[in-house]
């Protein structure tokens, strides 16, 4: 899909995505499915949490070293027969890959999951090229074929039905009987295995992410439950690897860590079923296997956030755990985030490639509930990364008008308490006696956002501190009084 | 002209205050390639020999794979014809050139037709030998080569996997320790799959359906004891 | 657990936070009591805020001056303790990354945020305390704001005193470590959003078939009273301090005051003018 930003307009996506019953429905099954698996397999193993401690300190480690790990890796796709290349930006990335396509003669390519693909905006590119890209992660295949965005890093169609799924079928798949059953999604899945298992066979160019390149080998690592990836790498002649700066890791051991923590924080599987480690092009005496192997490394602003608070957002392994846990995403789903990444990571990853200007709202638009840190596998604090870009937003001055002026003026009085207590006592005064009959208020004016869904409670009288002061007052009379009377 | 790959190396050094050519940094670098220290292992899959078949059965089955524990290898032939006939597939069979497959007795299943080389997509049942197995998820490792086509893993319905108990290790370093002393430090083959159960798919609302584009089922042939 | 007659008895000040001194200091005065039954002294130095709504907006100056402020009032007592999860864990888990690179400062903040405890684990985790002299005749469900239970690991010890209270029943809702769509200013900057939290979470409250609501923070008490005010549900909602003091039978959140303690009130204000 095309990259078409909409970030700025998360409220009125959000009002909308809050009134789409069907995308409710799919949302609430978020909850019930990824939470409960990941905890489940977490509990199982003993070692989870020291194994996301070690997690964490192998990216820490290879980001603080990544220039060195990068010459490395790429030394060694050069020794195994590949090639590495170098994208400054999404255009370059873009530019990239559609040479390889055309050099390969490709009319079709088959792509696996990728991020950096959809960050990227390839697949309008490819087409612009006279080259037809086919999704073939189901869940990919599913949004390509409505023309939609994904909404979910791991599951990108998990704001859709089944009935919608038919529907697309029975629209894109014009050629099957059209009498055939597809209420259930067995049937369902059959089509989609029949229908691109043809595409795999035919395709010129397999695509694929990476979800770690292994500076040790060379090697470029997918991780899939379905074996499309693996289709796509391995059937057509050449295979292209699209991966960012950050997925570099030193070595098999390291990643072995990684691997116990991705699947597990994902999915809440033990291991994916299909873990594939690709170095290079099919060897002397291979029979099957691409021909050509490319790998498009993309910084795309990367870079910069190695240099402040940000570097640590380039520890995720994109496991979409953050968002599963998220109360903000189970609400609105993925498409109100306006760009490629949604969720927490999404607030603070999007900020840095499409600018805070843009990405404002969705460092906001957290709650600061902190489950997503809570669970995330490499422990990127993202409440406090989120609270960065605010402050960035606020020294920039690009905080909305009305938040601004509210937080100026009630700073005012909270710096000056000679101030504020008198000025609380004669609001709290105002405030207890108007709403004294009912206990709360149905509406109140400058809190129309707490009062269109829910009652504000009336102030009990006069503040704490007075009543404090005057009952200590009272007590010490009394007993100067009771002293008296002695 | 400045090349992208310099424009990003450079951009990725000044973010790190780095030049590349610290000699402690390098060092750092090279000690953790060469010596590619081990993290935390789970403690689960520390088990003496049998009990570590115990785990590796048990997480295999648990992956929604199938096994069948054969006393030796020469009960592989008949395994297989068996298998098929169990599930109405018919009686063939392909396989690449290994060895150890090709040294199995096929005449025990004089029915069996075996064919030989990678798969094209219309074969319904394949059949590889594993480099090892994992037990602490119950994982199959396949390595690809000469003899042992990654589309074998991929493309049939039914892939069964041939994986000799003194293979199975207890945890992922101990097989890359293996690789290593195979293929040499730093090399890989070109496609190393670590396979956990049968392809699956989970995207249409959320329901978890095996078969999406790999194998429908996975066949585990375990053979022998552990050591 | 009591200080011995030769020492000092043990002083706490007492941070009632901005929304327990403007709209329930109900809250204050359960807290004190408690903190009095663990045997310690209370103070109420004067106060406003910890800057929380600041920091969480971007405004480090005035989070900064307000933390300062903070510190100057409060760093003479032996703990500073506060009925608030999230106010505390403001204090406790921000306070320090505020004076980051200040030598000055770190240790006398490091000194500073070592005595500062959210109001029921002080009383269970510092104090000792396993059980309370109380009544309620209820059953309450207990919600677990996201700021004590993820940044101060509040989840027991509220459990382990309401056990203590006689007649009390605690039915668990599904959740209950879910948060409540409050998010401080969140909950104004995105109301649509936030409501769709909050349903969820009222939704969960009535499920559990209590008839009152409890948790450590007015903030997510007032944004969950509200919303099961305006479903027109009646359960009651109380800071987990009322109950605990004993206070169960006062006027929950966003009920009308009685004539007794309006009465009661009014002879407190006249007392301050005197």
């Amino acid at each position: 899909m095309s990259v078409q930003i909409t970030s700025p307009q998360f409220k009125a996506n959000a009002r909308a995505a809050l009134a789409d019953a069907p995308l409710q429905q799919a949302l609430s099954k978020v909850g019930l499915s990824f939470i409960g698996r990941r905890s489940a397999a977490a509990a199982k193993l003993p070692e989870f949490e020291a194994l996301r401690d070690s997690a964490r300190d192998i990216k820490n480690h290879t980001l603080a070293h990544l220039d060195l790990y990068l010459e490395r890796y790429e030394q060694q796709v050069i020794a195994a027969g590949g090639h590495v290349h170098f994208a400054v930006d999404a255009a370059e990335a873009r530019d990239i890959v559609t040479r390889i396509c055309r050099e390969a003669g490709a009319r079709t390519v088959t792509k696996g999951k990728t991020m950096i693909a959809e960050e990227i905006g390839l697949n309008d590119h490819l087409e612009a090229a006279g080259i037809q890209p086919v999704e073939t992660d189901l869940g990919e295949y599913l949004i390509q074929i409505r023309g939609e965005a994904p909404s979910h890093i791991i599951a990108p169609a998990i704001h859709l039905n089944k009935e919608q799924v038919e529907e697309d079928f029975r629209r894109v798949h014009a050629h099957l009987a059209p009498e055939r059953n597809l209420s259930e999604p067995t049937s369902l899945l059959a089509e989609a295995r029949g229908e691109l298992r043809a595409k795999f066979l035919a395709a010129d160019v397999g695509i694929t992410g990476a979800n770690f390149l292994v500076a040790e080998t060379g090697t470029s690592i997918i991780v899939t439950n379905e074996g499309n990836g693996d289709l796509t790498q391995t059937l057509p002649k050449t295979h292209i690897v699209l991966a960012s700066l950050e997925k570099l890791v030193p070595t098999l051991e390291d990643v072995s860590q990684l691997l116990r923590v991705l699947a597990r924080s994902a999915t809440g599987q033990d291991m994916s079923v299909y873990t594939t480690f690709s170095t290079g092009p099919r060897r002397a005496g291979d029979v099957d296997g691409p021909q050509a192997y490319h790998v498009v490394i993309l910084d795309n602003g990367r870079s910069g956030m190695l240099a402040g608070a940000f570097r640590e957002m380039l520890r995720c392994i994109r496991c979409g755990a953050c968002m599963n846990h998220c109360p903000v995403y189970q609400a609105v789903g993925g498409h109100a985030y306006g760009w490629v990444y949604p969720g927490p990571m999404g607030a603070v990853l999007t900020p840095a490639l499409i600018g805070i200007e843009k990405g404002a709202n969705l460092p906001n638009a957290s709650t600061f509930c902190g489950r997503c840190e809570a669970v995330c596998p490499v422990r990127i604090p993202l409440p406090k990364l989120m609270r960065h870009w605010r402050e960035k937003e606020f020294e920039r001055h690009l905080t909305p008008a009305p938040q601004r002026y509210g937080l100026a003026f009630w700073a005012f009085f909270a710096r000056r308490g000679w101030l504020y207590r008198p000025a609380t006592r004669l609001a709290m005064w105002g405030l207890s006696r108007l709403g004294k009959a009912k206990g709360r208020f149905a509406a109140l004016p400058l809190a129309g956002g707490w009062t269109k869904y829910r009652d504000f409670p009336t102030p009990q009288g006069d503040t704490f501190q007075a009543q404090w002061q005057a009952r200590r007052r009272a007590q010490a009379q009394g007993q100067t009084q009771r002293g008296g009377n002695r | 002209m400045t090349s992208s790959r310099d424009i990003v190396f450079a951009s990725v050094r000044r973010a790190l205050g780095a030049t590349g050519q610290e000699a402690p940094r390098r060092q750092e670098v090279a000690d953790r390639i060469a010596g590619h220290p081990r993290g935390i292992i789970p403690a689960r899959a520390d088990l003496p020999p049998a009990q570590k078949i115990d785990l590796f059965k048990d997480m295999v089955r648990a992956a929604d794979a199938t096994l069948d524990h054969l006393a030796s290898v020469a009960d592989v032939p008949l395994a297989i014809a068996t298998y098929l006939r169990e599930r109405n597939l018919p009686p063939t069979i392909l396989r690449g050139a290994d060895p150890r497959l090709a040294a199995l007795p096929w005449a025990s299943a004089p029915n069996l037709d075996v064919w030989i080389g990678p798969s094209d997509g219309r074969q319904l049942a394949g059949l590889s030998h594993a480099f090892a197995g994992i037990a602490e998820s119950g994982t199959v490792v396949m390595l690809s080569g000469p003899d042992n086509p990654s589309t074998l893993n991929l493309l049939p319905d039914h892939h069964l996997v041939v994986v000799e108990a003194a293979d199975v290790a207890g945890d992922y370093e101990t097989v890359w320790t293996r690789i290593r002393a195979a293929y040499g430090p730093g090399v890989l083959p070109r496609t190393v799959n670590w396979i956990t159960g049968p392809s699956r798919s989970a995207d249409i609302e959320q329901t978890l359906l095996l078969g999406a584009h790999g194998p429908r089922s996975l066949h585990v042939l375990l053979v022998g004891a552990a050591l | 657990m009591t200080a011995s007659p030769h020492t000092r008895p043990v002083s706490v000040g007492l941070f009632a936070t901005c929304l327990v001194d403007t709209l329930r200091p109900s809250v204050g005065f359960a807290a004190a009591q408690l903190i009095e039954e663990a045997g310690c002294e209370v103070s109420v130095p004067r106060q406003t805020c910890c800057g929380q709504p600041a920091f969480n907006s971007g405004d480090r100056v005035t989070t900064r001056a307000l933390a300062e402020q903070m510190i100057a009032a409060f760093e003479t007592f032996d703990y500073v303790v506060v009925p608030s999860g999230s106010c505390a864990g403001m204090i406790k888990t921000h306070y320090p990354e505020l004076f980051v690179g200040e030598p000055d400062w770190m240790p006398r903040i490091a000194r500073f945020c070592d005595k500062v405890y959210e109001l029921v684990s002080f009383l269970v985790d510092v104090r000792g305390m396993t059980r309370v002299s109380a009544a309620y005749d209820g059953t309450v469900t207990y919600h677990d704001s996201c700021s004590g239970l993820r940044e101060l690991g509040i989840k027991a010890q509220p459990r382990t005193l309401l056990a203590s209270v006689e007649g009390l029943e605690l039915a668990e809702m599904a959740d209950s470590d879910v948060c409540c769509g409050f998010g401080g200013t969140f909950c104004v900057k995105y109301p649509d959003v936030s409501n769709a939290i909050v349903e969820k979470k009222a939704a969960n409250i009535i499920a559990s078939h209590a008839d009152t609501l409890l948790a450590g923070d007015l903030g997510c008490l007032m944004n969950m009273a509200g919303k099961l005010q305006r479903m027109g549900r009646d359960i009651k909602v109380r800071h987990v301090a009322e109950v605990l003091a004993g206070q169960g039978g006062d006027p929950a959140i966003g009920e009308p005051a009685r004539a007794d303690t309006a009465l009661k009130q009014t002879a407190g204000t006249q007392g301050a003018q005197a």
